[in-house]
């Protein structure tokens, strides 16, 4: 079967040859299907957010393959990897990462400034989403302005503008309570069975014990530990 | 193209939401352009108005020399100077300066024939007789007086001597007339005690203005105590006087242009931990190196553009319309008498792009160059935040 | 998303404004030299004039195509330059060696 993105011994070290030298992956080979909600479950430095950062085409291994539906991303200039990760992912930061003194609207919007689609047609799709995940009313006011659990929708919203395959969600629990953990949980069970493919590093057992979760992948410093399918 | 008017849409977007910040640059900007094109403005402005009109002064003035200082020259010099072949006619000036203590003003004194023709612009009419006199709008104004009333000076005897007005020199002349005070020849001499067969220079006139300098060399081959003065010497003379390459117009226009570096280098210095991670959430979220690097461009183009135009308009109207009244304390040094012109409006389109050249250009890039290190940085590092 | 509209009308219209300005200029400087430069040319040749009344303070000052380049120094060759205005006026130069005329 041909996997959506699989990864062979990818190895990842920073500031190579130097004293403060880390290796947070090594040998990793994992597969992630269309369609599967998987897990990185593993303690702090376990390699997880490197793992996602990787497959989400935000950097490049050090050595090894990344395909991503069908295209290896390991070697790939700047741009195309810009393009891929524009297309195919939408993220969701522990942090959020959203700019706190633009709006909302203005926020969800950012990831289509480059893109080549019309302004109106941009801001048609930023209502839907908005509306769809209940701050449409808020469009206007500015991300500070806003609860913990609206800015997580905004954040949710901007992750999904620019109809991505694939969500991926670092640690996106670690900063909510328990009621926003669980409706964030929903939005994103809901958004699986619309067809999207998730991939949440997460040390929560709320995420990585949740029902939806298809495979559960362990890491334990920059190695795969296990792999659980459901 | 819709891209980029996007990325400049949110380049704008940006800066408005630094307003206070972006504002007080634009005003330092402008202000400093302002200065910089006033003196280009200005200085181009004299220089085509001193070359316009002094087209029809003299082809040669010989001065003596004696001890290395000007000297007043023999009459009968003016004789041996008409012997040259290619000379027209050579003429004696008397004029000399006279210092009112009055006002504490100085006064170019010159003399005229009688029945000299009328001149435009003349208020009046030229002084015909002795006790006559016509004098310049400075004059006129530093004195309170008027055609038909009396100017008051002493002579070389230590005595006032009174002179009826009987003409004034138009407003419109004041860059060639305000401080004059005009007599007749005879009474000029007598004046300021000049021996009669002396002169202050001779002024020459050629048949041929292309022989000029080889004229000025035999003048002085001739008349080896004198030191000719060509016309290109005189209107070159004012190219050099309103250089802005020189002098204090250099100092200025060095001093803004440094001030304006240091704006630019204090931005080409460092970004603010804000912006950095500014651009990495745009670089996270599918902005590539070089949408950011348009966005830095947009921003510095946006300021700087709006800024450098703005301030070319603020200088012409500055310089045209005010008489560059912020400059005027600088060029009017101690003069007591500084006329009061209207220049005409003029403006040489090729230092006005080496200007912009030089500050638009370089404001641009530093606001793009220290953005390009978080630019090009992978975004991964924003996951780690 | 209208900023981007607004921005380019500003700069468009600054530059019409200075466009206009350029083209009064012209328009001014036009009518200038018809009516007004034949009177002060008129001014020129018959008084026989040959520097700009500008600044008087000093004699050099007031006719700096008259002076040589030593009369700054006044009565001492290395006295300083005391005249503002002699900062602004850069010296002359001669078309004719004064030293060596027919070289």
């Amino acid at each position: 079967m041909e996997h959506l993105i699989h990864t062979e011994e990818i190895t990842k070290i920073y500031n190579p040859r130097k004293p403060d030298e880390m290796r947070a992956l090594e040998g990793v080979s994992i597969q992630i299907n269309r369609g599967e909600v998987v897990a990185l479950k593993g303690p702090s430095g376990s390699g997880k957010t490197t793992l996602l950062s990787l497959i989400g085409c935000m950097g490049r291994p050090t050595s090894g393959r990344i395909v991503v539906e069908g295209r290896d991303v390991a070697k790939l200039p700047e741009r195309f990897l810009t393009a891929i990760r524009r297309s195919t992912f939408g993220f969701i930061f522990q942090q959020f990462n959203l700019l706190r003194d633009v709006s909302v609207i203005d926020n969800v919007l950012l990831p289509l400034y480059p893109v080549d689609i019309d302004v109106p047609a941009m801001q048609q799709r930023a209502d839907r989403l908005l509306d769809t995940l209940g701050i449409g009313a808020k469009r206007h006011l500015k991300v500070k302005q806003l609860s913990g659990g609206e800015q997580q929708r905004v954040a949710i919203a901007r992750a999904l503008i620019n109809k991505p395959t694939v969500i991926i969600a670092d640690e996106p629990t670690a900063h909510l309570d328990r009621q926003l953990a669980t409706d964030l949980l929903a939005i994103l069970e809901q958004l699986n069975r619309e067809g999207k493919t998730i991939v949440i590093a997460t040390h929560d057992p709320l995420v990585h014990e949740h029902p939806f979760i298809t495979k559960t992948i362990g890491m334990r410093n920059g190695r795969i530990e296990g792999v659980v399918q459901r | 193209m819709r891209r980029h008017i996007k990325i400049l849409e949110y380049a704008l977007s940006s800066l408005v939401r630094r307003k206070y910040k972006n504002l007080a640059i634009l005003l330092v900007y402008t202000f400093t352009i302002m200065l910089l094109a006033s003196i280009l403005f200005l200085t181009h402005a004299l220089k085509q108005e001193a070359s316009f009109l002094l087209l029809d002064a003299p082809d040669l003035v010989v001065q003596k020399m004696a001890a290395g200082r000007h000297d007043l020259i023999p009459v009968q010099y003016a004789r041996a100077v008409e012997k040259i072949r290619g000379v027209k006619k050579a003429s004696p000036r008397h004029w000399g300066y006279y210092y009112d203590a009055l006002t504490r003003s100085n006064y170019t004194v010159l003399g005229i024939d009688t029945g000299m023709p009328g001149l435009h612009l003349v208020e009046g009419s030229l002084p015909s007789d002795k006790g006559q006199c016509a004098i310049g709008t400075g004059v006129a104004a530093v004195r309170s007086v008027g055609v038909g009333d009396e100017l008051i000076i002493v002579d070389s005897h230590n005595t006032g001597t009174a002179y009826e007005i009987t003409g004034t020199f138009s407003a419109q002349s004041n860059l060639l007339t305000y401080d004059l005070v005009v007599l007749t020849r005879g009474e000029l001499m007598r004046f300021f005690g000049l021996p009669a067969d002396r002169a202050t220079d001779i002024a020459v006139e050629v048949h041929n203005e292309r022989e000029v300098p080889t004229i000025a060399a035999k003048i002085r081959q001739v008349l080896p105590d004198t030191r000719p003065i060509t016309k290109n010497e005189i209107i070159r003379t004012y190219d050099a006087v309103f250089n802005w390459r020189s002098g204090m117009m250099l100092v200025i226009f060095s001093s803004a242009l440094i001030a304006f570096c240091i704006l630019a280098w204090d931005k080409a210095t460092g970004i603010s931990a804000e912006e950095k991670r500014e651009i990495g959430i745009l670089k996270a979220i599918g902005w590539d190196t070089s949408d950011i690097l348009e966005l830095k461009f947009w921003e510095g183009a946006a300021l700087s553009l709006t800024s450098f135009l703005l301030g070319s308009i603020a200088a012409y109207v500055h310089v045209f319309f005010f008489s560059a009244s912020l400059l005027a304390p600088v060029i009017k040094g101690w003069s007591v008498l500084f006329p009061e012109f209207r220049l005409t409006p003029s403006i040489d389109f090729y230092q006005i792009t080496v200007m912009g050249f030089l500050t638009v250009v370089p404001y641009i890039a530093s606001t793009i160059v220290p953005s390009w290190k978080a630019a090009i940085t992978d975004p991964e590092s924003v996951m780690r935040t | 998303m209208n900023k981007h509209k607004v921005f380019i009308g500003i700069l468009f219209a600054e530059v019409i404004i200075l466009l206009m300005l350029s083209l009064y200029g012209t328009l001014a400087t036009k009518e200038r030299d018809r009516i007004e430069l034949p009177a002060l040319r008129e001014l020129v040749a018959s008084l026989r004039l040959t520097d700009l009344s500008l600044w008087t303070e000093a004699r050099y000052t007031r006719h700096p195509s008259q002076a040589d380049w030593f009369t700054p120094f006044q009565d001492f060759p290395a006295s300083f330059e005391h005249f503002p205005a002699g900062s602004l006026i850069a010296p002359r130069t001669f078309s004719v060696d004064p030293v060596f005329p027919l070289r």
